[in-house]
């Protein structure tokens, strides 16, 4: 019994440890912002990395979620003679949940996987080390860069997909079903507001990215140095990641839409 | 023992006590570092020889003891000061640790871009020469991936004398080379300390190779100092631990057998299969 | 070479994105619905305005003609004020017009509708629907129907 609560102890004062250094590292990158915007070269490089390199899954997937929105809303509308508010249905669940959270979760496995994978070989290899005996601070070199690329990418990507799925519903009840497409529009336009729908997508999506970023990043930094610590990792960053995007999601959508 | 010291000391470690994970790998240990000399550090595995250099260079802090380097105490530098004496420090990592998506010219310039702001064309001709002094001059557009093992040292040593350290510390320079590699490696540390006036710390457990260029060796073993000197006082030592380690004999103070009960009460526990 | 094909890329991606919100805010949401300003103000009163929200269409003979932009409880008279502004070029309605306050499809959001009186005076800035209809409040209609049948 004692063993069990010793250990229960040992385990939660470690994952307090953890928090407490991955708050430390954030608050080290967020920092070394002035140091990123003086050296626009790698955080382009990142952007490139980890937004244009993304846009293929972020276009496809999109397109294929808002074709089924469309598909099965159109279906369970059709039952209340509602279907004119198919636009208004995909608009929303789009703008405000869809568009930012399964951009966050596509981004934490393709993009933030890539980071863990890196960041932990750079460390297993000892190229950090010697960054740092090199008198350059691997934190600002390396991490940072690649944290602010996936804050400024994420948000980018999400309204990508916001766009490309209403365009797919259209493309699915306008074009296929054959719904009337003067009302698909103009009850989205009546529905969906800048200020309540459209900016919180946007502030969550931010959430999201930096959420990513710093999770699958942290990962990567305190990978085991071995070929199987930084496979580890990157499965933890992967998952760690999207959870935390889920819980953030949660806690977002409680405060922002009553 | 006779102690071969000519020049000023660069660096010292006195009365230095490092843990970790429960283990002692320091326990009192006074070590000099003197300008223009080669130092070799020696010892079975596992005897912290890769840990001093690293609480040379400050990536670690030690429990209690000083270390000394250029006058500065090193773990009490905050981290602008201490990223300005590393750059005065050079190290090469027992793999080389060359950065795989950077072409060899990109690797020796990395520590140049990042520090000076030279015109490229000086950068160029500088960066040449670090490699001429290697001898991989040609080898610069080559990436990581396509060099032996050996070369990648080298390009590695040419990216540590890029910004003309004060002192260069190898560790484990020759494990796992081929004698051609390994003598190129051996003519290269010694001429490089020579030439550029470098002062030179290497940790090696390649017995020959080292004590050929060596100017002072200290020998570790269990955390603390076991002998000291130049490598001919060392040769003549009649320590058993000194023999043990220079002979390559598999028994002595380092026993063969990791601690275990007696084999007789192992096998008889086991009982009937 | 590669450096610059990069820099395209990642130029090509921000400008992407910030069309894609470009798009979300004009054309997904009501943004250019919002320039509001033009138009007169019109005020009504109603027993009960049952799920009327602001930003709720005005129509007239099926023709979206404003949009209410506010809606109070009067604390003299304990019913709801609700201010509709109407387009400019909709200057012709008469004094003494109707309100009524109906809901569009099933599911659908309460509007507005206003049905036409026969005065030559047509509504001014400021002036005051009197003929009102309230929203038909489901529960009271269910009792209506209950203590009919009952009889």
């Amino acid at each position: 019994m004692i063993g069990l609560l010793r250990m229960l102890g040992a385990r939660t004062l470690e994952g307090l440890r953890g928090l407490g250094e991955a708050v430390l590292l954030v608050a080290r990158i967020l920092r070394a912002a002035p140091a990123v915007a003086l050296r626009p070269r790698l955080l382009i490089e990142q952007l490139y990395a980890v937004g244009v390199q993304s846009m293929v899954i972020i276009l496809v997937s999109a397109l294929f979620i808002g074709m089924v929105l469309g598909l099965q809303g159109y279906y369970t509308l059709a039952d209340f003679g509602a279907t004119e508010a198919v636009g208004t249905m995909v608009a929303l669940s789009l703008v405000r949940e869809l568009g930012p959270v399964v951009t966050a979760l596509l981004f934490a496995g393709r993009a933030g996987s890539s980071l863990t994978a890196e960041v932990g070989l750079m460390k297993a290899t000892e190229q950090l080390s010697s960054m740092e005996m090199m008198a350059v601070d691997p934190e600002r070199r390396i991490l940072a860069p690649r944290f602010f690329a996936a804050l400024i990418a994420v948000p980018l990507l999400t309204a990508v997909f916001s766009v490309i799925g209403i365009l797919g519903g259209y493309l699915v009840t306008v074009g296929m079903i054959g719904v009337d497409s003067g009302p698909f529009w103009s009850n989205m336009q009546n529905a969906v507001t800048i200020r309540d729908d459209i900016l919180n997508g946007v502030i969550k999506s931010a959430a999201f990215g930096l959420l990513a970023g710093w999770i699958t990043l942290h990962k990567g930094y305190t990978a085991v140095p071995t070929s199987s610590g930084v496979s580890r990792a990157t499965t933890r960053g992967v998952v760690h990641a999207s959870l935390a995007v889920l819980g953030l999601d949660f806690l977002l959508t409680a405060l922002m839409f009553e | 023992m006779t102690a071969v010291e000519q020049g000023d000391p660069l660096a010292a470690v006195r009365g230095l006590h490092f843990r970790r994970g429960g283990r002692s790998i320091f326990d009192g240990v006074d070590m000099t570092i003197r300008r223009g000399q080669v130092t070799a550090i020696m010892g079975p595995s596992g005897s912290g020889k890769t840990t001093l250099l690293r609480l040379l260079g400050g990536q670690l802090h030690p429990q209690g003891g000083t270390v000394e380097v250029m006058g500065q105490e090193v773990p009490a530098l905050g981290r602008r000061a201490l990223y300005q004496l590393r750059q005065q420090m050079g190290i090469l990592f027992q793999s080389g640790a060359l950065f795989t998506h950077l072409s060899v010219f990109e690797n020796v310039a990395f520590p140049v871009r990042e520090h000076t702001s030279l015109p490229e064309s000086l950068l160029e001709t500088l960066v040449l020469l670090k490699l001429e002094a290697v001898g991989l001059r040609g080898a610069r557009h080559l990436m990581p991936s396509e060099l032996s093992g050996g070369m990648a040292r080298r390009v590695a040593m040419a990216r540590a004398i890029a910004l003309d350290p004060v002192l260069l510390m190898y560790d484990e320079p020759f494990a796992g080379q081929d004698p051609i590699t390994m003598g190129v490696l051996v003519d290269l540390i010694r001429r490089l300390n020579d030439t550029l006036g470098l002062t030179s710390v290497v940790v090696s457990h390649d017995v020959s190779e080292t004590l050929a260029i060596a100017d002072y060796v200290y020998l570790l073993a269990d955390g603390a100092l076991v002998a000291e000197g130049s490598p001919a006082s060392l040769q003549a030592s009649a320590e058993p631990s000194v023999r043990q380690f220079l002979d390559a004999r598999p028994d002595g103070p380092v026993p063969f057998h990791y601690p275990a009960p007696d084999l007789a009460a192992d096998l008889a526990g086991r009982g009937a299969p | 070479m590669n450096q610059r094909l990069v820099e395209i890329g990642v130029g090509l991606f921000v400008a992407a994105g910030l069309a894609a919100l470009l798009v979300l805010a004009l054309q997904v949401s009501g943004l250019a619905e919002l320039r509001q300003g033009t138009g007169y103000q019109v005020t009504a009163k109603f027993e009960n305005v049952g799920s009327l929200r602001e930003q709720a269409p005005v129509s007239m003979a099926g023709v979206r003609i404003g949009r209410v932009e506010a809606i109070e409880l009067d604390p003299a008279s304990h019913r709801a004020t609700v201010h509709m502004r109407i387009k400019e070029r909709y200057d012709s309605i008469p004094e003494d017009s109707t309100a009524a306050i109906y809901t569009a499809g099933l599911l659908g959001e309460q509007y507005v509708g206003l049905q036409p009186g026969w005065e030559s005076e047509s509504l001014d800035d400021g002036d005051r629907i009197a003929d009102t209809q309230s929203a038909v409040v489901l529960e009271r209609l269910l009792g209506q129907f209950l203590t009919n049948t009952q009889e």
